[in-house]
């Protein structure tokens, strides 16, 4: 039973490695977000280089958040990255149907305010939760 | 495509967590292959087959009647 066994890193292990390390850079890229977003009004009264700086960092966090995501479901089993793939499919394409739709309601005047990138956040995280569990519960 | 993972798993007492650490997949996979739920890639239908030490063709086999 040991022929195949390379070492004592199995699966379980490697995949909750990989999650943490996921939710560092997860967190880090939120509160650079935060830094960016509320920094210049907050703490340093709108200066221009300071602002330039936060972006850039919250640019570069955010960049490598994307790798750390490709990582994680590199990492994944085939099953896992089966259900990561459906779960991401469904995702874009309820996202890109229902922020075309949202976008149209402005234009055609039947909603007042503008549309919100958050509402659309907020879309896309709720559907991938669903859809990724509904995956998990298929192959239970 | 059918395939015989509980039956040579069961012969060698082996549990779906034993052989899912085997195979560095979750006990999930195991589980999904076993009920017929998720067909595995070639790479670990080869990787079982190691493990079990037979033939590909004497763990899976396709569903669809042979032709004569």
């Amino acid at each position: 039973m040991d022929k195949l066994k390379a070492d004592s890193n199995n699966y379980p292990t490697r995949i909750a490695k990989s999650s943490l390390h996921l939710l560092r850079w997860t967190t880090t890229w939120v509160a650079t977000t935060a830094l960016a977003a509320f920094g210049p009004r907050l703490i340093w009264d709108f200066a221009t280089l300071p602002t330039i700086f936060a972006i850039l960092v919250n640019l570069g966090i955010g960049f490598r958040l994307i790798l750390q995501i490709k990582r994680y479901v590199q990492a994944l089993d085939e099953l896992g990255q089966k259900i990561f793939l459906n779960a991401a499919s469904i995702t874009l394409g309820v996202v890109m149907v229902c922020g075309v739709s949202y976008e149209l309601l402005e234009d055609i005047r039947l909603i007042s305010g503008e549309p919100q990138i958050s509402f659309l956040i907020a879309l896309m995280s709720l559907t991938f939760m669903a859809s990724h569990l509904a995956g998990h519960r298929k192959y239970r | 495509m059918k395939n015989r993972f509980k039956v040579l798993r069961a012969e060698r007492d082996w549990t779906q967590a034993q052989l899912a650490d085997e195979l560095q997949v979750s006990r999930q996979t195991v589980n999904a292959i076993e009920t017929g739920k998720f067909d595995p890639s070639l790479k670990l239908a080869f990787k079982a087959a190691r493990l079990f030490e037979l033939g590909i063709e004497d763990i899976f086999q396709d569903e669809r009647p042979q032709d004569s």
